[in-house]
Order: C-alpha cells, then structure tokens, then sequence
C-alpha cells in the first residue's frame, strides 16, 4: 500500500498548476477547452481527428487535472453537461460511423454542439425498455412521435439523442433504435418542468412528426439498447468521495457558524454525534473511491466490483444524511422557501448553500440515474449471487 | 499510488482462511458456546505455526516484521471464522512490547511470544467505563501493582501480561504470580472468554513510556495510545469479517428458505435488506485499510483515524448482526443457529474499549469542534 502519486504526478500536478496560473483574466470556455485538450490534459481517450487528445487511459492523471481545474474559480463551469461528453461521445466513439463521428464528436468537445437526452418517458422510468416514443422512416427521414421528460438543457440544445421505438412487432429491447436529432424545428414542444424545490432545471419534450435523415441512427435498426450501453465501459464513475467531503465541509461550516444558546452548534453534544457519524460516513466513501482509483490506475477494476455496484447508492444516503443535518441546524429558517438554487452555484460552500434547496434537491440523487431500490437490486444480484426478482410476465411469456 | 492488497497480503488471507476452514469448525465453535473453556491449544499452535502470533514482531526477535495493516487483515479472518482465543489481547502486548520495551525486555520476551508459546494478556481497562490510557487509576508503588482490572482476555493459558497503569504507563507482569487473582467472567462472546484481575502488590516491571522506533519524532504519544489505536483497528478489522460472513450466510439461507413458494431471496424486501447490509460493509473496508496505513505511515492522523473507524464499523456491523438474524426468522433466535458466534463477535467488538459515541466525542475533541 502506498498512497503517495510519486514524483512524475506532484511534477504534473504543478505543471497543471502553472498552467492555470497563467491564463489570462478573460477567457472563454471554448478556448480554454482547446488549449487543454492541446496540452493533453483532457480527452485523452478521444482520437486526436476528433478532437481529443489521445492517450492512453490514465485515473491519476484525470484525477489531478478534475482536482486542479476544480480548484480554479472560472466565471464558467468547465465542465459540458454530462450528457456531452460522457454519454454522446463514448456512444459514437463505440457505436457510431465514422461520418457521424467527424461532423459530432469536435464542436461536442468545445460546448459548440449542445446535446439534450430523450430517454425517460412518463410510462417508462425505472422499466426503460418499455418506451413508447416511436420512429418510422418515411422515404429518408424518420418521423418522430411520442413524449420524453426528465430532458436537462432541451433548453439551450442544438442537438438531441434517444432511444425510440422503430420495430413495433419485434420484443421489447429488440425494437428500439438510437437516433440522432436536431431540436430547432417544426413539431418539437420542449415545455419546463417544475421541480418539488420550485426551480425548473429540466423539460418534458414532446414530439409531433418530428424528422431527422435516414443515416442519423446510431448503430443498426434495433440495436438502440445495446447502443445506449456501449458508454458504459468509458464511464468509470470512481464514487463519490470528493463531492461528499465537499458537502460535509459545507456542513461543518455551517454548524460553526450557528449559534446554540450562545455557542457554536459544533461544541453541542448531539450536534458533535451526529458530525461524526456522517464523517465516518464519508470516509468510508473517500475510501472507496481511492480503492477504485487505485485499481483503475493498475486495471484491476474486478478487484473493486462491490465497491462499483455501491458508489450510487452509498453516496445517496450520505448525501441525504448530510443535507437532513444541515436543515435541522437552520432551525426556523426551514420554514421558508428556498431562495437560491442548488443546481446553479458552481460552488458548494456553507455560504453558497440555501438548506432547504439542498435538503429538497437531495431527494434526486435516490431517483435519478438508476432509483435506490433498482440499485438495491442490482446489488442483490450482481453483487451476491441473488435470484432475480419475481416480475409480471410479458404477453405471450409463461409466467415463472 | 496503490491502495489495495499486494500478492503476499491474499496470501496471508488465504493461508489464514485454509487454517481456520481446516480447525474452526461450526461444530467447535458451538462446543465452546456450550462450555466455558475458549481457549482451544491445537488452533493457537497451528495459528502460531503460520506465523500468526509474531506478525508485527521484528524479524530480529523472530516475528515477521509486517506493518499493522497485515495484522488488521489476519484479524478480519479471524472475525469471519470467529476463532476462539485471546489474539487479540496477545497481539497487543507484543506490540506494547515493542513499542516501548528496553532492549532486554524485547529479546527475553519477543521470540517467545512471536512463537505462540508464551501467550501475552493485556490488561488496562477498569470499572466505570475506564478503557483510555488517561482513565486508568491504579497504579504501582516500588514496582509492586495493587487494584482491579476488568474484561480482560486473560485465561489459565496466558503467562504474561502488560498492564496498564495511572499515567498511561505499561508495565509486565507474571500471569502466575502470587497475589494475582484471576475471577473468570461470563462474557457475551465464549470464543473471547474475559477474567476480571486482582492485583494485591504484585511485582510488575515497567515497561518505558516512550514510543520509540517506528514513530518516531512525529508520534509524541504514549505507547499506551498508539497500543489502544492499534485495539481500535483490529477491532474494527474483526467485525468486517464477522459482518461479511453473516452476509454471505445470511444470503445462501436466503436461497435455500422457502415461503410462499419461493425462496425467500426473491422477494426485494428480503433482496434489499441484503444489499443493504453489503452496501454498509464492503464501504467500510476502504476506511480499516486506511486507519492501520495511518498507524504505520501517517501518524499525525492515526488518532482520529482509529477513532472514526472503531466507532463507524463496529456500530454498522452490530446493525448487520441484527440484520442477519432477523433475515433468518425464527431459527435466528435460537441457541443453535451459527449466526449467534458473528453476531456476539460484534457485540464484542463493539462494546471492548468503548461504545461508538465515546469514539465519536473523541473524533469531535481531537478536530477541536
């Protein structure tokens, strides 16, 4: 065991360092991008006549630029939408032609393409193969009908991708394609969907003979479900250690900051218990998260399986542990509505924090990206050899 | 940068799991259940055989000069098999030893304990929850040592044992001299068996107060607190075993146990209770690692570390105890069943040198919240 990088990354962390240092006070994010990817310092798994850098796979080295870079107070997130880069992108990388791959993949990288995702539907959340949106071609286009919801930046995206029903006699995995699509046309309705915390961060879209070009699919007729998974090998998701030590710092702050009969709520009894059960909490997932950092850097990664088949669901229940803490301490200020949302501060300081957002926003993490109980489940079978569940047979299948 | 396992660690695991697969049977476990003996001589000798009883020990003095990380991982195997014995306590006096012994005391002690055939004691805890270094009361006068020591895992098989003193002092005492009465307790885990001590002037030998060695500079803490961080993490390294093996038990009944005509494992109450419980363990595996890492390497924050990893993963491996048995249902319950070893091992291990909120005040006191 050793928990030191090593000489070659401390020398690589102050290069980046230097780099950051040197930028000039205005700077946008398109250009910041290219020059990072020039130096290499980010898409290295992404050919360079597509617009990455193309290295071989390095954790620590994406470790240390993620640390850096989110370190660094840009007037921007730096980060695209997770929907760009870490699900289009890999999907064409693995999937896509190579036509599709050169006109996407380059403006993707800089921002200049906006995707937005068309997976969940009303009748299709946690049973996403049950989708019901449909596509049929007509001469060389695909005409598009059906709802999506639960749609981030359909907003402000030139661009959509998502699974539809193109095969309607064939079984229900079996009849899905992906397709490609531009938002800015004839037939598309993109309506804002209120959350619980009365903020709008996503969209319900509705489509009514909307039409992309025949050569838009990704992969084959009916292959849209494998496809959707073919990101899944890039998407080494290392836990959620370092957002969760962030919130608990957030935390801390906040309960140094409020008083209880004349003292700081972090010298109450009560208060001290309930930090250091939280803290242990996220030690473990710091842990967890340095194990699978550690077995991606020497490709070990079925060394860390649990680990993975947990990340989500650990990290939801400490997310909610930490944002139950930081409602009780406001006391009465959890009476009123939220006032600063949650999703816009780019960073995550006791002062940026509005409690009752947070403590509201919380309940997504065990919704979105897989429910609690699917991971439940996934954890059940994957990780201890479980039977699958009972299910309601399908039409024509016998039950079980 | 690694942080995992290296070849010869699975290795030691696995030696480890052969042995206690070959002698620690489920049927031996239940006869010490049944009895009140817990010390059983052919698994100490075998165990001494592998090397077990001198891990930390240098190589010089015969052990195997291993950091405390190798010693937390024997440990969690002997959680998940619940091996009877005192290792625990044998563990820390050689460590104590070590840590602070004069270079005689080390030579004429060390080889004998890293061979298993002299078993070490070490008493330090004492009425009214005294289990740190700075609640020890009673003390020694002209190197003679008189008052009580509780729970500790000391049987007629231990012939020496470091005792901990006011001041945080260690000193070695001579587990058959007069004036020391041992009076056998009934403790929660038979596999553990626990004797009160009174000392009536008996003739100890101070072991220094100083960490020397290892750590150095930066350890300017007593050999009894670095001793104590070390029960800390072995204690925690315990329950992770016994917490998975109740897992992996609980899910094979599971699949076996039939009701509404089904096995049990099928339904996603009983699915999800099950993740549940691995979820909460595999976490915690990460966070022991790091804590025994610390106790080698980082010594500015063992403390803390070992606090926060005694109080989180006894607490979660109690709750996974409760868990296991209410999963079994009825058969649960009862005297007969083998889930009762695990679940006692961690009600040990939760309770042996203080409850999860003690640790957790000591985590707050040590940030200065």
């Amino acid at each position: 065991m050793e928990l030191e990088y090593g000489p070659q990354y401390d020398a690589f962390r102050e290069e980046v360092k230097s780099f950051l240092r040197a930028l000039p006070p205005v700077l946008e994010r398109k250009d910041f991008l290219r020059q990072a990817t020039e130096l290499g310092y980010i898409y290295r798994h992404i050919p360079k006549r597509f617009g990455g850098s193309e290295q071989s796979f390095d954790p620590i080295h994406e470790t240390i630029v993620s640390e850096c870079f989110d370190a660094h107070p840009f007037d921007w997130s730096w980060r695209l939408g997770p929907q760009n880069v870490g699900m289009l992108v890999p999907t064409l990388l693995e999937a896509g032609s190579d036509e599709q791959r050169e006109r996407f993949i380059p403006p993707t990288l800089v921002g200049d393409a906006v995707w937005c995702q068309a997976y969940s539907e009303p009748g299709a959340g946690s049973d996403l193969a049950s989708l019901r949106s449909t596509a049929h071609l007509d001469g060389d286009e695909w005409v598009i009908n059906g709802q999506k919801i639960w749609t981030s930046d359909a907003d402000q995206a030139g661009f959509m991708f998502g699974m539809f029903r193109t095969e309607p006699e064939a079984d229900k995995h079996a009849g899905i394609s992906y397709l490609l699509l531009e938002m800015n046309q004839p037939g598309i309705d993109v309506r804002p969907l209120r959350q619980i915390t009365g903020a709008t961060h996503f969209f319900e879209v509705f489509f009514d003979n909307v039409r992309t070009p025949a050569d838009w699919i990704v992969g084959q007729r009916g292959e849209g479900w494998r496809v959707a998974r073919a990101n899944l090998k890039y998407e080494r998701s290392l836990g959620g250690g370092p957002r969760l030590r962030q919130r608990f710092s957030a935390l801390l702050s906040l309960a140094r900051t409020t008083m209880r009969q004349g003292r700081p709520a972090t010298e109450d009894p009560v208060i001290q218990q309930r930090l250091a059960e939280i803290e242990g909490e996220v030690r473990c997932a710091e842990t967890m998260t340095l194990r699978q950092l550690s077995a991606a850097a020497r490709g070990e990664d079925a060394l860390v399986m649990l680990p993975l088949l947990v990340n989500k669901l650990y990290g939801t229940e400490i997310g909610e542990r930490i944002a139950q803490l930081g409602f009780d301490l406001i006391g009465s200020e959890g009476l009123m509505a939220p006032t600063r949302s949650t999703w816009d501060s780019v960073s995550s300081s006791a002062a940026d924090t509005d409690w009752v957002d947070q403590y509201l926003f919380e309940l997504a993490s065990g919704i979105a990206a897989g429910s609690s109980n699917i991971q439940r489940n996934v954890i059940g079978e994957r990780g201890l050899g479980l039977p699958r569940d009972l299910r309601r047979p399908a039409p024509g299948e016998t039950a079980r | 940068m690694h942080f995992g396992l290296t070849d010869e660690q699975n290795l030691l695991q696995n030696t480890l799991r052969r042995l206690t697969a070959e002698q620690v049977s489920a049927s031996r476990l239940r006869e010490i259940f049944n009895s009140d003996v817990g010390f059983d001589e052919a698994i100490w000798k075998s165990a001494a055989e592998i090397g077990l009883c001198g891990l930390t020990i240098s190589e010089q003095f015969g052990g195997a000069d291993l950091p405390l990380l190798d010693l937390a991982l024997a440990f969690e195997v002997l959680g998940e098999a619940a091996v009877p014995g005192p290792f625990l306590s044998h563990a820390l006096a050689t460590l104590a030893i070590s840590l602070s012994g004069s270079d005689a005391q080390k030579a004429k002690w060390l080889p004998r304990l890293a061979s298993g055939e002299c078993v070490g004691g070490f008493a330090f805890a004492e009425a009214g929850e005294r289990w740190s270094s700075a609640d020890w009361q009673i003390g020694s006068e002209d190197n003679r040592i008189s008052g009580t020591k509780e729970f500790t895992e000391v049987g007629p098989e231990t012939q020496l044992i470091v005792v901990g003193q006011k001041g945080g002092k260690l000193g070695l005492v001579d587990a058959h001299a007069s004036g020391l009465a041992r009076e056998a307790i009934d403790g929660i885990d038979r596999t553990r068996p626990l004797s009160r001590l009174h000392f009536d002037a008996v003739p100890i030998e101070p072991l220094s107060i100083g960490a020397a060695g290892a750590i150095g500079a930066a350890g300017a803490r007593s050999a009894a607190e670095l001793v104590l961080d070390a029960a800390r993490i072995l204690l925690a390294a315990d329950a992770l075993g016994a917490a998975w093996k109740m897992i992996r038990v609980t899910a094979e009944y599971a699949q076996t146990r039939e009701q509404f005509g089904t096995p049990i494992a099928q339904f996603q109450a009983v699915k999800h209770q099950l993740a549940d419980m691995a979820m909460e363990a595999e976490a915690m595996r990460g966070l022991i690692w790091y804590a025994a890492y610390a106790f080698d390497n980082l010594p500015h924050e063992l403390a803390r570390e070992a606090a926060t990893t005694k109080a989180h993963v006894t607490d979660r491996a109690v709750q996974i105890g409760r868990d296991a048995v209410a999963l079994h249902g009825g058969i649960g319950f009862t005297w007969e069943c083998d889930v009762q070893f695990f679940v006692k091992r961690t009600m040990f291990d939760r309770v042996w040198l203080g409850s999860p909120e003690s640790h957790r005040e000591r985590v707050a006191a040590l940030a200065n919240w």
